[in-house]
């Protein structure tokens, strides 16, 4: 009888070599021009590593060398599928340097729009995640619903991606001419199709099994990595910015943080992520329901537009919930006309580095799948 | 628990560790030399329990003077925030790196290299990471001068129609 | 029984200015003869199938698909016909492109292996009937011949992820092998069950055995099962979603396919569609009665009229195997535009632990059933 000794000492034992492949920067599943330096033994993968900078636009220092209305604009191109909420927290982080109360009316447009734009970007990300494990009708979907949505900011500021909307102390346009009732069309029109998109994507057998239990984030982890936003919600931590810290309006509104529940694996995996975005979109329809109820007629949305922005000496750190997570500034003042430092905390740039810690151990195929359920935008991340 | 109770609480423990503020900042300052336990006591301590790093913001106070680190803390569990300054000497300044404790600050604390040059110790993977490799010069600073050529590339000047 | 190399020989070998010791003459001019309607047929079933799985996904998805491109000026109308002339203009774009080898790439293997492929499914089409007679070579040993040169295709497939010099297309080559090998299994023991009841392994014999008695689909529930089984790997064989691996377009970007281009990427085109082709016409021949007419089979079930026995000429039998084939190719759409792909491991996991054991037992039930009823 030969023994599993025997037969390494006769023939040696099989040696296998680990592969460095590089996922990116051209590769259709790094949502941009992500690189991946992957270290890989046949399919499975033991560590990633990710080399990010390649959308690198100098955010930060424009912000110096531009006054704090100019650098609205930037805020928009940092997270072009979320500009309504850079818009709005950034404006809001200067409004609170400079101790401006806007009226009623504007935050409730405000929170109109960035609500609006929740359901956009979560489209977006519900959309390409079916794209990452391969099924490409629920993408097409996703789309021709969220097309709605730009259309309606079309007819709102005239732009359908970065729209340079949301001013310090006020908004650059009115509502137009019967959007309340465009809007509420919408709303009515799109609650029942999230139940579509689970029909065909969802619980589809072959969805779960490749997005059940695949990178289980444990919630100590998440946070230890500043993990927030739905990635964070997914591994069970009930923490919302928006019903924590209520900026804006939010604190008069009902609805429901949403939270990952294992359904379908464990706590705190790419399903839980996954569907914790689909939810929130019916949340957010709640929100927008209410708010449409209760936004006012009457107002003049530019009228607390201060004429010279020159916020006093200090600085300030400000937070919001953008549809990946929290969005922080921290801007110090020097009482001139430009920020003497502005520093963007990205959700997504937190919520990338967690990905070596999950991500290793699977599959290339659950990297891909990982990846797309962390929601990355290139744009916020290199800034 | 508020500014001020937070920083008996630290003073208590490392008396050493903090610097004197200007009246009604909202902040603590501190030497670089506590960091690393300060910062473990602020994570672990029970009346404590920052058990999130916010934000990392590097920033610069202008030429010739001091380099900084603002770092934003948030209890999830306490509900409470701080904010923490390290000031160190512009050049070869060193703060102790606190991605060990959270790790958001692994990749924050990389960023502010990268931009400021400030250098973190202890930091288990300390390279530049929104620029190239081969990137000269920290380009937040306040005294940075663009290169004329990268990479023999010229790099374009005249600005017109830019600002 | 006759087919088509019969039929050219016959024909050559009796026409007058034939010398009499031609034989050779004779062979060489039929093989080339007959090569020429398979080519025609491949080239016609991608451009048809392109169409189609453009049209249908495009419906599937809430889009029209294409709608400008028209053959001399007809664009084929607004809806459906729409964009009848894409395929065409795709055709004339990809045999204008380019054509690049990389530069590290092993020359020789990298501009062999599209063809293995393409001689493998070419050379398939030889034993497939799609009619009575109609049948390039009508083999005795028909099904044991297709599944052979049908699984030389993994082949070329190898070779030209491993000449790519690529490390994503040596991922697909190696996901392809994987995959093509452990899915012939399943495919082989489900045909054996139908070899076992017809006691014959060519195709024209066991669509005579399914006239004389029923459809195989309906013959017996492990038959029907051996169905699902067949055609379920089949479409792992062809590489399409949820079983399309190797090439995952979001994973390896194409796999073995990414350094390819121009003429050279349609031919690997073309085979994939032949391949499908093949699967949707050995699943007709096999299970669903092949060019029986499915109304034939319904009015001999209930004793109705002679008189009824129409739609059942040889021509007609082409129809009929269209219809079947082109409704399973349509299946095949209609899974790929609505699921999600599977992980390498569960695909093995769907071949080695559920397809194989079932296709097993399923070997052993089929001949007791025919041992109590047949």
């Amino acid at each position: 009888m030969t023994t599993k000794a025997e037969v390494v000492k006769n023939f040696g034992v099989v040696q296998t070599e680990e592969m460095v492949l590089n996922m990116g920067p051209q590769h259709p599943s790094t949502h941009g021009v992500l690189r991946l330096k992957i270290r890989t033994d046949g399919e499975i993968v033991s560590s990633i590593e990710p080399h990010i900078g390649y959308l690198h636009r100098c955010f930060e220092k424009h912000c110096e060398n531009l006054s704090y209305e100019q650098v609205i604009p930037f805020t928009d191109r940092c997270d072009y599928l979320a500009s309504m909420a850079n818009n709005h927290i950034y404006s809001m982080a200067v409004e609170k340097m400079l101790g401006i109360e806007v009226s009623e009316k504007v935050e409730y447009i405000r929170v109109i729009m960035t609500e609006l734009q929740r359901i956009a970007s979560h489209l977006l990300a519900v959309g390409t995640f079916g794209l990452d494990v391969g099924g490409i009708t629920p993408f097409t979907y996703c789309f021709r619903d969220r097309e709605r949505v730009l259309d309606l900011f079309e007819y709102t500021c005239g732009a359908r991606l970065l729209y340079n909307y949301i001013w310090v102390g006020g908004l650059s346009h009115d509502l137009p001419l019967n959007f309340r009732q465009y809007a509420q069309e919408f709303i009515d029109y799109f609650e029942p199709k999230i139940n579509e998109y689970n029909r065909i994507l969802t619980y589809n057998k072959i969805f779960i099994e490749r997005t059940g239990d695949v990178g289980v984030l444990p919630a100590e982890v998440a946070i230890s990595y500043g993990c927030s936003g739905p990635v964070l919600r997914g591994s069970g931590v009930k923490w919302d910015l928006r019903r924590d810290e209520p900026y804006s309006i939010y604190d008069r509104f009902d609805f429901e943080v949403i939270t990952g529940d294992g359904q379908m694996g464990s706590l705190g995996d790419c399903w839980d992520r996954y569907f914790v975005r689909v939810r929130e979109m019916g949340e957010s329809v709640k929100i927008l329901r209410q708010a449409l109820a209760g936004l006012p007629e009457k107002g003049d949305v530019q009228e607390n537009i201060p004429k010279k922005i020159r916020p006093p000496k200090g600085e300030i750190y400000f937070r919001g919930e953008s549809p990946r997570g929290d969005l922080g500034f921290y801007i110090i003042s020097d009482g001139k006309a430009k920020p003497y430092r502005v520093k963007m905390r990205s959700p997504a740039f937190s919520n990338l580095s967690v990905i070596n810690e999950i991500g290793a151990g699977w599959m290339i195929s659950d990297i891909v799948t990982i990846l797309g359920s962390l929601d990355i935008v290139l744009g916020e991340i290199d800034r | 628990m508020e500014l001020a109770a937070i920083q008996t609480r630290v003073g208590a423990v490392h008396p050493d560790a903090l610097v004197p503020t200007d009246e009604g900042a909202a902040y603590l300052s501190m030497t670089p030399e506590h960091w690393a336990d300060v910062a473990q006591l602020l994570r672990s301590d029970e009346e404590l329990r920052f058990n999130v790093l916010m934000c990392l913001t590097g920033y610069d106070r202008g030429p010739g003077e001091p380099l900084g680190v603002a770092y934003n803390l948030h209890s999830m569990d306490k509900l409470h925030k701080l904010e923490v300054r390290i000031e160190v000497p512009r050049d070869g300044g060193k703060i102790p790196s606190v991605a060990q404790i959270w790790r958001t600050a692994e990749w924050h604390e990389r960023e502010a290299y990268d931009l400021f040059g400030i250098t973190f110790v202890g930091h288990p993977d300390l390279r530049r990471i929104l620029l190239p490799e081969d990137w000269e010069g920290y380009p937040l600073r306040k005294d940075y001068k663009e290169p004329d050529y990268y990479r023999g590339i010229p790099v374009p000047k005249d600005k017109r129609g830019w600002e | 029984m006759t087919s088509f190399t019969d039929s050219l020989i016959e024909l050559l070998g009796g026409l007058a200015w034939v010398p009499e010791n031609a034989a050779g003459i004779i062979f060489v001019t039929v093989s080339v003869l007959v090569a020429l309607p398979v080519f025609l047929f491949m080239t016609l079933n991608a451009m048809v199938a392109v169409y189609m799985e453009r049209k249908v996904s495009a419906f599937m998805q809430d889009r029209l698909g294409p709608m400008e491109v028209g053959i001399f000026g007809f664009k084929g109308g607004k809806r459906f016909w729409g964009g009848i002339g894409q395929t065409v203009a795709d055709a004339v774009k990809l045999l204008g492109k380019e054509d690049t080898i990389p530069g590290e790439a092993d020359r020789a293997l990298f501009i062999i292996g599209p063809f293995i492929l393409f001689g493998a499914a070419f050379a398939t089409f030889i034993g497939i009937p799609i009619g009575y007679g109609l049948v390039i070579s009508d083999f005795n040993i028909g099904i044991f011949f297709v599944i052979a040169i049908s699984s030389i295709g993994v082949i070329g497939v190898i070779l030209a992820g491993w000449a790519s010099n690529n490390k994503w297309s040596l991922y697909g080559a190696m996901r392809s092998a994987a995959q093509m090998i452990s899915y012939e299994l399943p495919v082989g023991m489900s045909l054996l069950l139908v070899v076992m009841v017809v006691g014959s392994l060519q195709f024209h014999d066991i669509v005579m055995w399914q006239e004389q008695h029923r459809w195989f689909l309906f013959h017996s529930p492990f038959t029907a099962l051996a169905f699902l089984i067949f055609f379920a790997s089949g479409v792992a064989e062809v590489n399409r979603t949820p079983f399309d691996i190797p090439e995952a377009e979001s994973e390896l970007v194409a796999g073995y396919m990414t350094e390819y281009s121009g003429f050279r990427w349609s031919i690997f085109f073309l085979s994939e569609y032949a391949n499908m082709a093949i699967i949707a016409l050995m699943s007709a021949i096999i299970f669903l009665g092949g060019w029986l007419s499915p109304l034939g089979g319904l009015f001999r079930t209930f004793n109705l009229e002679q008189s009824w026995y129409f739609l059942e000429g040889p021509w007609w039998g082409v129809f009929w195997i269209s219809i079947k084939a082109i409704a399973l190719i349509f299946v095949m759409m209609w899974v790929r535009w609505t699921w999600p792909r599977l992980r390498p491991d569960q695909l093995m996991y769907v071949a080695w632990k559920v397809f194989i054991p079932f296709a097993l037992a399923n070997i052993f039930f089929v001949g007791i059933w025919e041992l109590l009823l047949g």
